[in-house]
């Protein structure tokens, strides 16, 4: 059985009948079981995915009306809900966490008969880059194991790249799929803030924050987004994306179209293999007819203060919730007054986690909003007007979706600052609220390399099209897994 | 001078569910923690699904207490640990970066007496803590999370009650306001609740919380101005402080939990966007509020010639306006108003008993119809009614079953008179003398028919028969 086809090319081979969903799902849930233990991308197997499979295939054997998906096998990112299965958010503290609900995207995927293989590893409630802040370990880059496949959704990146599925969800609150997507050589969207439904999603940092697909092909997240997009009562955020059809079209190429190089992102501190690929892209994107400029979008550079500012005053308030009143763990209360016990409470949580609640508490405290929390408010909408102008100027942003190249794990995970830092490119389509996308473009001593292509605001039908056009310029070698 | 404030809060009892989820707003009818879902459960990726209604019902309210009312609102969360609160924070909201609560400064008249409004706000009731046990020692606080998430607003005024009394006639203008606007049922329990705070001349401000009914806000009040009062007639300051209204007691303790130095983290609910409440909206809502307590007041005197007084009781009573306004056909008004306020309001003096009332607006106007063509007299229709609100009968099957028709027949009527008059041969003789006595002896017939007699033909017979 051969796994290694995109979502599309799945379809196409269920529907002519050279392979049944059974067979593809069993074989993957069988090369899960068979490397998972090296990359542990999977915090839970789907114990039920073949019998799913199975009656899928019995639907299109006896002609019945059968969703668009035809059991395409999917991991979802442990922090959206499925009921009746645990979503722990690779945390101590939701263990035991079993949602009694679907996600709103759960429940689109349930429609068109995808299969969920299980619940993809990240870092602990989302919180990191290298997926090294789960509770239960961390998980690894398949193209090369001693190496972080980036976060927080690393479960999903690398079950996509590691072929243990054909595509995942996972959720992106400053890059969080497209730093992984980028870090493990696969296909990693954030649409339009609101475009897709964040119902289910464990919130982090729910202003910014969206949950995307991570795919093998640009065309199977245009696929992916026709299924999830759309206004859903129970998100008052989400927006009309005006019923279009995200895949047609997504061939008719970029001539023309006026591309802009972020030059703050392409500065201080890259890694020189990635800015040679990114200006590699470039001079393939005009090859295909975009003619490309260098922007400057100077707010960039308070950018990532400004996010994780409001971030973890998002989180701060998010996590309350987590009180050990009715999750964590049980421990009797006697001798414990107020602070004691929300200390003990609260020890379940990583120290990400820890860090960034903290932090949560102190930049919207009164007092410290006006330095802190309220500039940051101020840096988020300077930065939207100078990205507005930017796009007066130019259908797209290009830069590299991560500056430096997949690190060692370990090696940063004692320097938050460092690791802050990595997060340059990414939090600014978050703060702004713009699609962007990371294309898998090259490889650098066998670590891959992702270029961003941002859009304006709703125009992810056009994004989708520029992504796939550089998609095609590149043929990259398979995961060496 | 006393200054006394106000924080009242006012459940939206009308709408159907909460404020950001399908559960009932009347949680009341449940067993505990079955009015609940993953939304109001504060559950792990759940959102809040803003109930449109309650923005409306709030603007409503906003507009009948003469607030600004702003082009856009916006949600905010309010940051603190409580365990009835299950998300810890509170969804609210707050003026501190422009006008965006569904109301601004407003005012209302309570006699001559102006209150200010300071704003008007919509947010989320907590669920309920139910402490059990005797002792502080061996207490376990167990919580109904049925009531979280019911649409609560909040009214605050400025500090312009002087007096118990005024704040009292307030509250209860107020929710005669909430009632009439069809926005709240302000007799269910904790429904309105309120929070006070008191300051006299050359003292501190302090807030008293905890206050059960509106009953002991007065009391609550009253107690907080003698003491702060009686401190500073002994030159002891009055420390700015939070204060609880101890039920048992009825006195106001000092709390010893630091409420004031709460940082509550104010920022804006980033699931709920900004919401536009434009123009045509607001018009939209404005034509369609209900009529006013004092223009209703206005209309049953100058329309249908019903007395202050009455016209006064009437209208500031919905149960009882809707009735009237029901059954009324113009020339019937006055003896319906007449009905209300005299007869019915003894019968249905409680919640329960209106909620039990079988009586419909066709009955009132069944038994107006009577009187006024002198089938019934008023004492046997105040029976009748008896009978209705308690069984729901059509007044003539009532009528008959209780022969309470009237007694209009000249002959039968004749013999009863007759042998009144040699029963009472003292009032007789009095009443040729002093004619104004003569109602001693209608009433003796009356008492004979049970109220049955028509007053009118059996005082013109007993002039007759007296000569």
């Amino acid at each position: 059985m051969n796994l290694k086809i995109s979502g599309l090319e799945y379809i196409e081979e269920v529907k002519n009948g050279n392979i049944s969903a059974e067979d593809f799902v069993s074989a993957t849930i069988d090369r899960i079981k068979n490397i998972d233990e090296k990359l542990h991308a999977f915090l839970q197997v789907n114990s039920k995915a073949v019998e799913q499979a199975r009656d899928i295939d019995k639907k299109i054997k006896s002609g019945k009306k059968v969703g668009s998906c035809f059991g395409m096998p999917i991991s979802i990112k442990d922090n959206i809900c499925i009921k009746h299965s645990k979503t722990t958010c690779a945390s101590k503290m939701l263990e035991k966490f079993i949602a009694p609900y679907d996600a709103t995207v759960i429940t689109k995927l349930k429609e068109q008969d995808a299969v969920f293989v299980g619940k993809a590893n990240l870092d602990e409630f989302a919180m990191g880059l290298t997926t090294e802040f789960s509770a239960y370990g961390p998980s690894r880059n398949p193209w090369n194991t001693d190496y972080v496949p980036g976060g927080s959704s690393g479960g999903s990146a690398v079950s996509v790249s590691a072929f243990e599925c054909v595509a995942s969800l996972g959720s992106d609150t400053g890059g969080s799929v497209r730093n992984p997507a980028s870090f493990c050589s696969a296909v990693g969207y954030k649409p339009t803030y609101g475009l897709i439904s964040r119902y289910g999603l464990v919130s982090y940092a729910n202003s910014i924050e969206q949950i995307g697909p991570v795919t093998r092909t640009v065309k199977d997240a245009a696929f992916l987004l026709n299924i999830l997009s759309g206004l859903d009562p129970n998100d008052n955020t989400t927006i009309d994306g005006g019923g279009q059809d995200y895949l047609s079209e997504i061939d008719s190429g970029i001539e023309g179209k006026k591309i802009g190089i972020i030059q703050e992102m392409m500065s201080e501190g890259i890694d020189p293999a990635v800015l040679a690929a990114t200006n590699d892209a470039v001079s393939k994107l005009e090859g295909l007819g975009a003619v490309c400029e260098n922007v400057s979008i100077d707010m960039v550079k308070y950018s990532v203060a400004s996010y994780y500012t409001i971030t973890a005053t998002e989180a701060g308030s998010n996590l309350a919730r987590y009180d050990n009143l009715r999750y964590g763990y049980d421990f009797p209360v006697e001798g414990f007054e107020f602070n004691s016990y929300i200390s003990k409470a609260r020890s379940k949580f990583g120290p990400e986690v820890i860090r960034r609640m903290i932090l949560g508490g102190f930049v919207p405290s009164s007092g410290h909003a006006g330095k802190y929390f309220l500039k940051s408010l101020k840096v988020k909408s300077k930065l939207t007007n100078e990205v507005n102008e930017a796009f007066k100027k130019y259908d797209f942003l290009i830069a590299p979706t991560v500056p430096i190249l997949p690190f060692k794990i370990g090696e940063k995970i004692d320097d938050p600052i460092a690791l802050f830092l990595v997060d340059i490119n990414t939090v600014m389509s978050n703060l702004t609220g713009i699609p962007s996308i990371s294309v898998p473009y090259a490889l650098s001593n066998g670590l891959p390399i992702g270029i961003q292509l941002l859009a304006k605001h709703n125009h992810d039908k056009s994004l989708l099209k520029v992504a796939r056009a550089l998609e095609t310029t590149v043929r990259l070698p398979e995961v060496p897994i | 001078m006393t200054k006394i404030g106000l924080e009242i809060h006012c459940q939206l009892t009308k709408l159907e569910s909460k404020l950001f989820c399908p559960c009932k707003a009347n949680y009341r009818e449940h067993e505990i923690n079955a009015n609940v879902c993953p939304i109001c459960m504060g559950l792990p990726g759940t959102l809040p699904r803003l109930n449109q209604k309650a923005i409306e019902k709030a603007t409503i309210i906003a507009m009948a207490l003469n607030c600004t009312t702003p082009e856009k609102i916006a949600f905010f969360r309010k940051n603190y640990f409580y365990p009835d609160l299950p998300k810890n924070f509170q969804i609210t909201q707050l003026n501190i970066y422009g006008d965006t609560s569904v109301g601004g400064s407003g005012m209302i008249m309570v006699g001559d007496k102006k209150i200010r409004i300071t704003r008007i706000q919509l947010e989320e009731d907590p669920g309920r803590l139910i402490y059990e046990g005797s002792s502080s020692k061996n207490q376990i606080t167990l919580v109904d999370y049925n009531r979280a998430g019911t649409p609560l607003v909040e009214i605050v005024t400025e500090p312009d009650f002087e007096t118990p009394k005024q704040v009292r006639e307030f509250l209860n203008i107020l929710s005669d306001l909430l009632e009439n606007l069809n926005v709240s049922d302000p007799s269910l329990e904790g429904a309105m609740r309120a929070d006070a705070n008191v300051s006299i001349e050359g003292g501190n401000k302090v807030e008293i919380k905890n206050i059960g009914s509106f009953h002991d806000l007065e009391k609550a009040v009253h107690f907080e101005i003698t003491r702060q009062n009686s401190l500073h007639s002994r030159d002891i300051p009055i420390v700015q402080e939070t204060r609880h209204w101890d039920d048992k007691r009825k006195i106001t303790i000092s709390s010893r939990s630091k409420e004031e130095e709460l940082d509550y983290r104010y920022f804006l609910e980033g699931d709920i966007p900004w919401i536009k409440i434009g123009k045509e909206v607001r018009e939209k809502l404005k034509s369609e509020m209900p009529e006013s307590i004092s223009s209703k007041k206005e209309r049953y005197v100058t329309k249908y010639g019903i007395p202050d007084q009455v016209a006064d009781v009437l209208s500031s009573d919905k149960f009882y306006s809707d009735l009237f306004d029901k059954s009324q056909t113009g020339n019937n008004a006055k003896e319906i108003a007449n009905i209300i306020t005299t007869d019915l309001m003894g019968l249905v003096d409680t919640r329960e008993k209106r909620e039990e009332s079988k009586l419909q607006p066709s009955h009132l106007k069944d038994l107006a119809d009577e009187i006024q063509s002198g089938k019934l007299t008023r004492s046997s229709a105040k029976n009748a009614l008896y009978e209705i609100v308690k069984n729901g009968k059509e007044l003539s099957q009532i009528v008959s079953d209780l022969d309470l028709g009237n007694v209009s027949d000249e002959d039968e009527l004749l013999k009863i008179i007759k042998q009144i008059i040699s029963e009472e041969p003292q009032a007789v003789e009095q009443a040729k003398s002093n004619p104004q006595t003569i109602n001693f002896l209608v009433g003796k017939v009356m008492q004979k028919t049970k109220g049955k007699a028509d007053p009118k033909l059996t005082l013109d017979l007993l002039k007759k028969e007296i000569g």
